[in-house]
């Protein structure tokens, strides 16, 4: 029986799919007995989502892609 | 800057350096970016990396794979930059041995006392750029590592492929991060004032 210390070092762990079966299994019963952890397991998530969600938005400004596309043709121009 | 050219055979049959790495110009500088938390420091990453990957193109077997070897190159820059900056000397020192619970300390702190959704107004409170600054706070192996998982995806044995590590060195790293995270998500939270109803 794990306490919750130990289960909220593996919350990561288990939305990663990174944990051993064993250390997956006492997780889970775990969470299946404690509020508090299925709350860190919630927000957890929510961590990810966040740190996930700019990637869609990511674009570089226009100046500096002109920049960068101009510093890869005179690569190729070095040659 | 004298520039090494890519060798001939590898131009010849192929298509051109532009052609292959233009489709990933906004992925790699989002990505500098997130690590190196600046916009000029990114673009200047950004074109080393361009001009390191140029003078080794021969070394790309798998077209198919050039963003996971332009990933690879643009997080080499940045360790390489890190170490010589010794930028890690200048963040904010996160003790990751003790162990923090953002998710504790938001409900003993309770800055928004009137929410019901407490820990998501937290997190509402990142934009972007304040993610970035949260981000900086972690050790750079540590960050890398963080970004690489969490807002691109890698799983850890293309982080450990990808940053010439083990998979345990890559477990471990983010076990270490996410610890730094949520202390550094509150600590930036604080010292911006966007707390300020915490108790302490």
């Amino acid at each position: 029986m794990i306490d919750c210390k130990q289960a909220v070092q593996r919350l990561w762990g288990y939305l990663d799919k990174n944990l051993e079966q064993a250390h997956e299994e006492e997780l889970e019963h775990h969470l299946g007995l404690c509020r508090h952890c299925c709350g860190e397991l919630e927000f957890a998530k929510q961590i990810r989502d966040r740190l996930a969600a700019g990637v869609a938005a990511d674009k570089v400004e226009a100046p500096v892609r002109e920049r960068l596309e101009r510093f890869i043709r005179g690569l190729e121009s070095s040659r | 800057m004298e520039v090494k050219a890519a060798p001939a055979m590898v131009m010849a049959d192929a298509p051109s350096f532009e052609a292959l790495v233009a489709p990933d110009l906004d992925y790699l500088y989002a990505f500098a970016y997130k690590l190196c938390g600046d916009r000029q420091a990114a673009e200047d990453v950004v074109q080393d990396s361009l001009l390191r990957a140029y003078r080794a193109l021969d070394q790309l077997r798998n077209r198919e794979r050039s963003r996971f070897w332009l990933t690879k190159i643009v997080s080499s820059v940045c360790m390489d930059r890190f170490r010589s900056e010794r930028k890690h000397e200048h963040d904010v020192s996160i003790d990751d041995e003790r162990h923090f619970s953002l998710f504790d300390t938001l409900v003993e702190e309770d800055p928004f006392p009137y929410s019901d959704r407490l820990h998501l107004d937290f997190l509402d409170l990142f934009d972007d750029q304040r993610l970035v600054v949260a981000l900086g706070r972690l050790r750079p192996a540590h960050r890398t590592t963080l970004v690489l998982a969490y807002v691109y995806g890698y799983k850890a044995r293309e982080i450990a492929e990808l940053t010439n590590t083990s998979i345990g060195t890559v477990l471990s790293r983010l076990q270490r991060g996410r610890n730094q995270l949520e202390r550094a998500l509150w600590d930036v939270a604080r010292e911006r004032g966007l707390v300020e109803g915490a108790r302490s």
